[in-house]
């Protein structure tokens, strides 16, 4: 499985691409592919504040519902609202189509925290 | 934990494993849905060796049966089998089983989380009779084959002659020194069959139903426990676990069809007496709004009161809807009743529709 070095990663499997002050999130393929067929996310609205490691949504497989945690601190900008009508863009592509939320950072803190993709590739390794 | 004979073409096959009931069994092999799709449309192999296989023998084993099972059992032949539920003396459900008849014995097949129950129950039972149980589940493993082409597969598939077994009659016999038992039955709304043969062939079995290495397009592909569990679901065919536990009764649970209540077993008494009285609660089916899935034990309202319990919930992947069965109180369980069910203080629009959700063409 490839793991994009452009990004980095929390241990409960979501992913983070800072650019400026914006972070994209998402789940990893890994988590995707654990979670079976993807059937439905449950997403923040836009304007809500989210902090690292709490659960900010919900996503439903054919197997069970999940929360979906965010891995930073900050203030939702932007929600992928292809992934109503597609939930699938999360099986098919995790790291592309299946981004999830665009958060505005507040405390860059939680980052440093956060792996890089080798250190990632080693902890799903780990089971 | 047991692992079925089948598991090293499991795991050649990519399978997922998981524990279920106590077995490590493919939860799905590409996906689920696909999985489930397949089904629906031409035809896929399970493996269901988790499941209980019984032998019952002796002069009694007959009037041990009928004591136990809700069904009435008179008049079948041989090569029959039925649908059952086993309950206990209060008419709480302690398994649904399928009973079939063997020229000579009993067969019972039974869910694999109950089998030791099951098997404790009916030797409890045999006692002073002149009957005896003998748990073939190691000895033997078991496939099943479902799909609208399932039935036109295997019998072009395997060397016996499968024309005279209708929906709920089985076959037996032995095949080059196998025996083996084939059931026109199934748990995914398709027709089809379940197989059962020595644990020490079925390997071979499997690799013949699976097409020669290199040719799976002369095969059939193989589905997990997952796609098992939205085929019968959409089929509102009742999970032990879910839709049925001790806790309930076959009336209760929507299954009056496999009680006979004008014939002595276990848990009759109980039954009578709600049937005059009337029923309580009862299972439902339920359409939800929108794509969430409602999981077991998710409540279900009526405004602010509460009505119900969710048993099993997906999102229907031959329909494309939300679908879910629930235990409700009667007086809102007629069909077209808006419900609502609640996900995390969230009410989500839902209305009673008519069982099964599918039926095949």
């Amino acid at each position: 499985m490839s793991i994009p070095s452009d990004r980095k990663y929390a241990e409960s499997h979501e992913w983070v691409m800072v650019e400026g002050d914006v972070a994209t999130m998402g789940i990893t393929q890994y988590a995707a592919d654990e979670l079976t067929d993807i059937t439905y996310v449950e997403l923040p609205q836009v304007g809500t504040a989210v902090n690292a490691e709490a659960p900010c949504g919900e996503i439903e497989s054919v197997k069970a519902t999940s929360e979906f945690l965010s891995a930073v601190d900050g203030n939702v900008v932007e929600v992928n609202e292809a992934l109503a009508d597609h939930p699938e863009y999360i099986n098919e592509d995790a790291f592309g189509k299946g981004w999830m939320i665009k958060i505005k950072l507040t405390d860059r803190g939680a980052l440093g925290g956060l792996m890089d993709a080798a250190a990632y590739e080693r902890h799903i390794a780990d089971g | 934990m047991n692992r079925s004979p089948l598991h090293d073409i499991h795991v050649q096959l990519g399978a997922r494993m998981v524990e279920f009931a106590g077995w490590l069994m493919p939860l799905m092999y590409r996906s689920i849905v696909d999985e489930h799709n397949v089904t629906r449309t031409s035809c896929s192999a399970f493996d269901v060796s988790h499941m209980g296989r019984l032998k019952i023998t002796g002069d009694d084993a007959f009037s041990l049966l009928q004591r136990l099972c809700t069904r009435n059992l008179d008049g079948m032949e041989p090569g029959v089998c039925r649908y059952t539920h086993i309950c206990r003396a209060d008419g709480g459900i302690l398994d649904d089983v399928i009973v079939s008849r063997y020229d000579g014995h009993w067969g019972i097949v039974c869910n694999a989380s109950n089998r030791d129950k099951i098997v404790g129950w009916v030797r409890k039972h045999a006692q002073g009779r002149r009957a005896e149980l003998e748990d073939q589940t190691i000895a033997t493993a078991m496939i099943a084959l479902q799909g609208p082409h399932a039935v036109e597969r295997t019998r072009a598939l395997l060397p016996v002659d499968l024309s005279g077994v209708k929906r709920y009659r089985f076959t037996s016999g032995v095949y080059m020194m196998t025996a083996y038992s084939i059931f026109r039955s199934g748990y995914t709304g398709e027709d089809g069959y379940e197989i059962v043969v020595p644990a020490g062939v079925v390997k071979m079995v499997a690799s013949r139903l699976l097409g020669p290495a290199g040719e799976p397009d002369q095969g059939i592909k193989p589905a997990g426990l997952g796609a098992r569990d939205t085929l019968r679901l959409e089929a509102a065919m009742p999970l032990y676990g879910h839709e049925l536990h001790e806790g309930v009764d076959s009336l209760s649970a929507g299954q009056g069809w496999c009680v006979d209540l004008d014939k002595d077993f276990i848990g009759a008494d109980p039954m009578r007496s709600l049937k005059e009285s009337g029923l309580k609660q009862t299972l439902v089916g339920l359409e939800l709004d929108g794509r969430r899935t409602a999981r077991h034990r998710y409540r279900v309202r009526s405004g602010q009161r509460d009505v119900g319990e969710i048993t099993s919930g997906c999102l229907s992947p031959t329909l494309g809807r939300s679908i879910a069965m629930a235990y409700v109180g009667v007086n809102d369980a007629e069909e077209g009743t808006e419900l609502t069910v609640d996900f995390n203080g969230k009410p989500n629009p839902a209305r009673v529709v008519k069982l099964p959700f599918y039926r095949r063409p």
